[in-house]
């Protein structure tokens, strides 16, 4: 974390106002809200079907956070799964059996991600130029393939068996694939060597490099996995709806940053973590979901997803500018031996300003 | 380092949160399982008419669509009048997977009808057999599913009627002779695809063989998109004569380019529009004629239908009988279709009949 060198009560300060911290908790009412508020929402039923939704999110918001850890972006997610769909539809359509289309799918999302890599990492090329133009790029070459048409003649045990619930719940088996993903991508990210050196490209790249990370061989393979993942997600989202077509999954990528912003990971790289990102995403898809089920029009849907966005942007940076002024307040007030510590700020308040006043009303939260 | 513990605890705690509540969220109510059937139920009524307090709920393409805006309030005035509860909801872009989520929150509802217009045949067609297996009815209207996913398919004219109706307007207005273009909604829209194929048919008839069908351009049911593709076929075909947009949004956006450009009387413009959004071009000369069905009785009519299906009054099988209100009587046709009727032709002499 960015203080770890300073003294207690500050450290204290940053516990309570680290923002990915804030999005659990506010899922978590959130959730307790909704199961009291909304009838329906506290149902297996109803997070089955969540469930079949936060999963192509989920899948996409993982190697996106890694990404954005690094301060780079892939914006064609969405295109690689609409494009990974549509050649597993032609695929299927020319005889190809799914269990030959299905992995050829997959290869073909690592080969679309090494095509971003190689512009973004070889060639040094500014990410969201390059993955706009995938973006454009993967998408027209899915209407190339498929054209208008929808390959929708899958074998029911390849559609069914994709949204199956667990035997004895609603929870779709391929919530297992999720978690262990998260798990695989939570646990490189946060304690590994790779992970630190993600973050520390994201802090300062120059610094990066003289501390011996190769960063552009890095990126070069997370931009080869974000591929493949979304590939795999375009691959649940043509099982799932049982319909390749050339516009499955289009604007999902808008969805997928929202979430990952949301959950706290800083758009300018280094900073982040997965859980956060993980409940960002369950906080949007849960919102939209139990909104919906309480006849919410789609309009105002929408609204709340944009504010919720720009909520998530500006919310972290005003827990910084507090947690900085704390900070300079605190070494101010050390240097003069005066008082014992500073308040916590609470995060997502207006409180940048008003903070200079509440400095000496004690330490404890 | 004190942070970089405290960060793990930190992690932990919130695994185990989330963790905790999704759970609990799961767990609850492993009793809710078991869909509610039937919210309002309504008390029994003699067997041949609709049970009252029926939940019917409209879920059309896109909200905010006014071709939806007016079937859809057809629907609630029929809704209104054997006493049910109407809403409607659904997506503000047409797009197939999230009509999926919406046909979920309806049967979580224990919506009585789902009265749905389909943006992709296949894709909602497991959303809607899992609704059906609790005990919801399935109406499709203006554009069908796979019929195993529905209990009727309510259709607001026959493909082969509309396909007829726009050929002939838009030979009757460029003379016969010349280069067309169609301007469609989405690539997959089922009823436009349906439409186009019978119109390349009707146009290989001799009595249209001066009429050259050039190219299918794709508005996407957007206006802007809509603008921009009337804008690039009269680029890319200089001597086009006219254009057929079998979309209420497309044939708008179209009408609009053309009132504003120096192809204004020039090329002609036809298809299917409504006739509130249309009257201003029949008014000024871009447009000379165009076709619809009436939406709104599309929409009392898919509603009659559903209620009657909720009622037990039909099963849905061919040769079923049962009364719409004032439109009068209908029979259930082959694959479970319910047919409207013909299309209306909208010109300035008949325009400021209708409002909608």
């Amino acid at each position: 974390m960015a203080h770890e060198h300073v003294s207690r009560p500050v450290l204290r300060l940053s516990l309570l106002g680290t923002w990915d911290v804030l999005v659990v908790v506010v899922l978590a009412l959130v959730i307790l809200a909704c199961s009291v508020l909304v009838e329906g929402f506290a149902t297996a039923r109803f997070w089955g079907f969540l469930l079949l939704d936060v999963i192509p999110i989920a899948l996409l918001a993982l190697p996106m956070t890694l990404l954005i850890i690094t301060g780079e972006i892939d914006l064609s997610v969405a295109s690689v799964l609409g494009l990974t769909s549509a050649v597993i539809g032609q695929l299927w359509a020319s005889g190809v059996p799914m269990a030959a289309a299905l992995p050829l799918g997959i290869l073909l999302g690592a080969l679309l991600g090494a095509v971003n890599g190689l512009f973004v990492a070889e060639f040094g090329l500014p990410s969201l130029a390059v993955t706009i133009g995938t973006l454009a790029l993967y998408r027209g070459l899915a209407y190339v393939v498929l054209g208008d048409r929808a390959v929708a003649d899958f074998p029911f045990d390849w559609t069914g068996g994709a949204i199956a619930p667990l035997p004895g719940t609603t929870v779709p088996w391929f919530v297992l694939v999720l978690g262990l993903l998260a798990v695989v991508f939570g646990v490189v990210l946060h304690a590994t060597p790779i992970g630190r050196g993600l973050y520390a490209m994201g802090n300062n790249v120059e610094a990066a490099v003289f501390a011996g990370i190769s960063v552009a061989r890095t990126k070069f393979w997370l931009y080869v996995v974000t591929g493949a993942v979304s590939a795999l997600a375009g691959v649940f989202w043509t099982l799932r709806y049982a319909s390749a077509r050339a516009d499955n999954g289009a604007g999902l990528e808008l969805a997928v940053v929202a979430a990952v912003l949301l959950g706290g990971v800083s758009i300018f790289g280094g900073r982040g973590t997965l859980i956060g990102v993980l409940a960002g995403v369950f906080l949007l898809t849960s919102l939209r979901n139990a909104l919906q089920l309480a006849d919410v029009p789609a309009d105002t849907l929408t609204v709340v997803t944009g504010a919720l966005l720009i909520v998530s942007v500006v919310g972290p940076n005003v827990v910084d500018m507090v947690r900085t002024t704390m900070h300079r307040r605190r070494l101010a007030l050390s240097v003069g031996a005066s008082s014992t510590g500073s308040a916590p700020g609470l995060a997502g308040s207006t409180a940048s300003r008003s903070s200079q006043h509440i400095v000496n009303e004690g330490d404890e939260p | 380092m004190r942070g970089v513990r405290a960060a793990r605890v930190r992690m932990g705690a919130a695994v185990v949160a989330v963790a905790a509540l999704v759970l609990a969220g799961c767990a609850s109510e492993q009793d809710g399982g078991t869909p509610s059937t039937g919210g309002g139920g309504g008390d029994e009524a003699p067997a041949g008419s609709i049970k009252e307090g029926l939940n019917i709920a409209f879920l059309p393409k896109q909200v905010n669509n006014p071709y939806f805006t007016v079937a859809d309030n057809g629907g609630k005035e029929a809704v209104e009048e054997f006493k049910g509860s109407y809403k409607q909801v659904g997506p503000s872009e047409a797009s197939a997977s999230s009509q999926v989520s919406y046909i979920n929150t309806l049967t979580q509802q224990g919506t009585d009808v789902i009265v749905v217009s389909a943006n992709d045949p296949n894709a909602i067609c497991g959303a809607l057999n899992q609704a059906r297996q609790a005990g919801t009815k399935v109406v499709t209207f203006d554009s069908d599913t796979n019929p195993e996913c529905r209990d009727l398919f309510v259709n607001q004219a026959t493909a082969e009627g509309i396909a007829q109706i726009q050929v002939k307007l838009i030979s009757d207005q460029i003379g016969g002779e010349g280069k067309i273009a169609i301007l469609s909604a989405t690539p997959n829209a089922t009823n436009q695809n349906t439409w186009i194929d019978l119109m390349k048919k009707e146009l290989e008839k001799p009595e249209y063989e001066g009429i050259e069908l050039v190219t299918v351009a794709y508005g996407n049911d957007d206006d802007q998109k809509s603008f921009q593709e009337t804008q690039g076929l009269l680029r890319s075909y200089p001597d086009l004569k006219g254009i057929i947009s079998p979309t209420t949004v497309g044939i708008a956006a179209a009408a609009r380019y053309l009132s504003g450009s120096e192809y204004k009387g020039e090329v002609a413009l036809t298809g299917l529009g409504t006739p509130n959004q249309m009257r201003e071009y029949i008014k000024d000369g871009t447009v000379e004629s165009f076709a619809l069905w009436n939406p709104a009785d599309l929409g009392y009519l898919a509603a009659y239908a559903g209620a009657a299906l909720a009622s037990g009054v039909i099963g849905g099988e061919e040769g079923d009988t049962f009364t719409a209100g004032k439109l009068g009587e209908y029979t259930v046709g082959p694959n479970g279709e319910v047919v409207l009727g013909p299309p209306t032709v909208f010109d300035a002499s008949n325009i400021d009949d209708f409002d909608f």
